[in-house]
């Protein structure tokens, strides 16, 4: 029970650094959270007088709400920053733009931006907190401990599970943060792609590959199903929209042949008719919405761990009783 | 830390908690309306504890909230030596309550502060009272007990520990002092 508090990091930039325990800990200090957020009072005083900024180099919605609503939910004050109305058009690099907030005294930066990587150079420049919200095709970790989460508390565990990720893995920093999270909670997790959108050697991170949907329904307690991302095409590996729907589209007569009580997952936004019918999406098996509100305690443990440990590493005082 | 005096052993920490309890249900004449709550870990036992002897006095048993005041404190750098938050688990309505909020040892009182912050979160009760095991002075907050198990003067230097067979296999309380 009196532990020492694992948590020491200044910022969370991606699961493939975090031990089983780090995972575990930001898990279990959300559930706690949880039990916040659905009190009358939504609200805890924790990190009251912390200022925290959403810089965002790419458009998102849910994602930047949830911070947004998790920061609230602690108290924190909050900046919203996107760069298609900032300085950042006329040419400010992304150092410089951190540098200016931190001159804001800011506590902690949630940054979302195309380039891989982008979450760590800031980290490294900055005495405030980094918390990756997404890095091009890196990590989006906490998405994937939305997921992780979602899962324990619908499975009880993650020892042992089957979990099958189906999509465009190759250029999916969901699917990436889950691979590492999942495996490392000793999750058997596969992935289903079309071959062109898988990205060479997956195996070695511990995952199965399958091309066929129906493989990776049978058996698997829960199914992540990534958006088709089809604005980042470059080339020919997209298939049709249509043709993506027919071969790998959640529908309900595949999941008839799946487990009963499979679970069925999705980081929005969904494109219904495409990566999944509609009847799945709003069906008995969708824990869509309940990722969504997971998220909320999911993002206020790591923006408490992350202003806990920044703090002690900043201050070094004395516990106090 | 060495160990310095034992204050209460198993049985005089069994009287105490009994009188402690006649002493509530004195002083709120009845249990019509009271409410336990303990803050974790150690005064979340004491508030088991104290619910059941008043159930044994009295015949009604009241209602035993838990508290996890670590999202309410004033030193967010010194949490990060504390273990897991936890949850904070009340689950009836405490708005028009009696409240009696339990803690293992009185000391600065900044816990006491923040457990009242959060209490109120959850509705406004009648009024809240105070019981500690161990008020060992040096308040730093205008805060006192309404029942007091035992009050121990002690020096900065030294510690009081509340040991209980929950939590640590026994019951006892010493003072501890830095070696």
């Amino acid at each position: 029970m009196k532990t020492k508090s694992a948590w020491t990091r200044k910022d969370l930039l991606d699961l493939e650094s975090l031990t089983r325990e780090e995972l575990e800990l930001v898990l279990a200090t959300a559930d706690s959270f949880k039990e916040v957020i659905g009190r009358t009072v939504k609200k805890v005083p924790t990190l009251r007088g912390k200022t925290i900024v959403n810089l965002f180099y790419e458009p998102s919605t849910r994602t930047r709400i949830s911070f947004e609503v998790a920061a609230k939910r602690l108290s924190a004050d909050v900046i919203n920053i996107a760069t298609e109305a900032s300085s950042v058009r006329k040419g400010e690099t992304l150092i410089d733009t951190g540098r200016n907030i931190e001159a804001l005294k800011v506590d902690i930066v949630v940054v979302r931006h195309n380039c891989s990587g982008a979450a760590a150079i800031l980290a490294r420049h900055l005495r405030a907190s980094v918390i990756n919200a997404g890095d091009g095709w890196h990590e989006h970790p906490t998405q994937a401990l939305l997921d992780m989460f979602t899962l324990k508390e619908k499975l009880g565990r993650l020892e042992g599970i089957r979990v099958s990720i189906v999509g465009d893995i190759a250029h999916s920093r969901v699917a990436r943060s889950n691979i590492w999270g999942l495996t490392k909670m000793g999750a058997a997790v596969t992935v289903c792609a079309p071959p062109l959108l898988v990205p060479p050697a997956i195996e070695r991170t511990g995952v199965r590959v399958t091309h066929s949907i129906d493989e990776a329904l049978a058996g698997a307690d829960a199914i992540n199903v990534l958006r088709m991302q089809f604005e980042r095409d470059t080339g020919d590996a997209f298939p049709q929209q249509l043709e993506y729907f027919k071969t790998y589209g959640i529908t309900r007569e595949r999941l008839e042949k799946a487990k009963k009580d499979i679970l069925v997952m999705h980081p929005g936004p969904i494109n219904r008719g495409i990566e999944m019918a509609s009847d799945v999406a709003d069906g008995p098996n969708s824990v869509i919405l309940e990722q969504v509100t997971n998220g909320i305690a999911v993002r206020m443990a790591v923006l408490f761990l992350v202003a806990q440990a920044n703090e002690y590493i900043h201050n070094k005082s004395e516990p106090k009783k | 830390m060495k160990e310095k005096a034992k204050i209460l052993d198993a049985e005089a920490l069994g009287r105490t908690l009994k009188r402690m309890a006649h002493e509530i249900i004195e002083h709120n004449k009845g249990t019509q309306d009271l409410v336990i709550v303990g803050v974790r870990t150690r005064g979340a036992h004491l508030a088991q504890r104290l619910a059941g002897l008043i159930a044994e006095i009295s015949g009604a048993a009241p209602p035993v909230g838990i508290l996890d005041i670590t999202l309410y404190r004033d030193d967010l750098s010194s949490i990060a030596q504390q273990p897991v938050v936890h949850k904070t688990e009340i689950n009836f309505d405490i708005e028009d309550k009696k409240v009696v909020l339990v803690d293992d040892v009185l000391y600065t009182g900044r816990t006491v502060r923040a457990a009242l912050d959060e209490i109120i979160d959850f509705g406004r009760p009648q009024f809240i009272q105070l019981a500690v095991l161990v008020d060992r002075g040096h308040r730093e907050l205008p805060i006192r007990a309404d029942y007091v198990g035992k009050n121990i003067p002690t020096s900065t230097k030294e510690t009081v520990e509340v040991r209980l067979a929950e939590s640590e296999g026994i019951d006892e309380v010493v003072v501890l002092e830095k070696a």
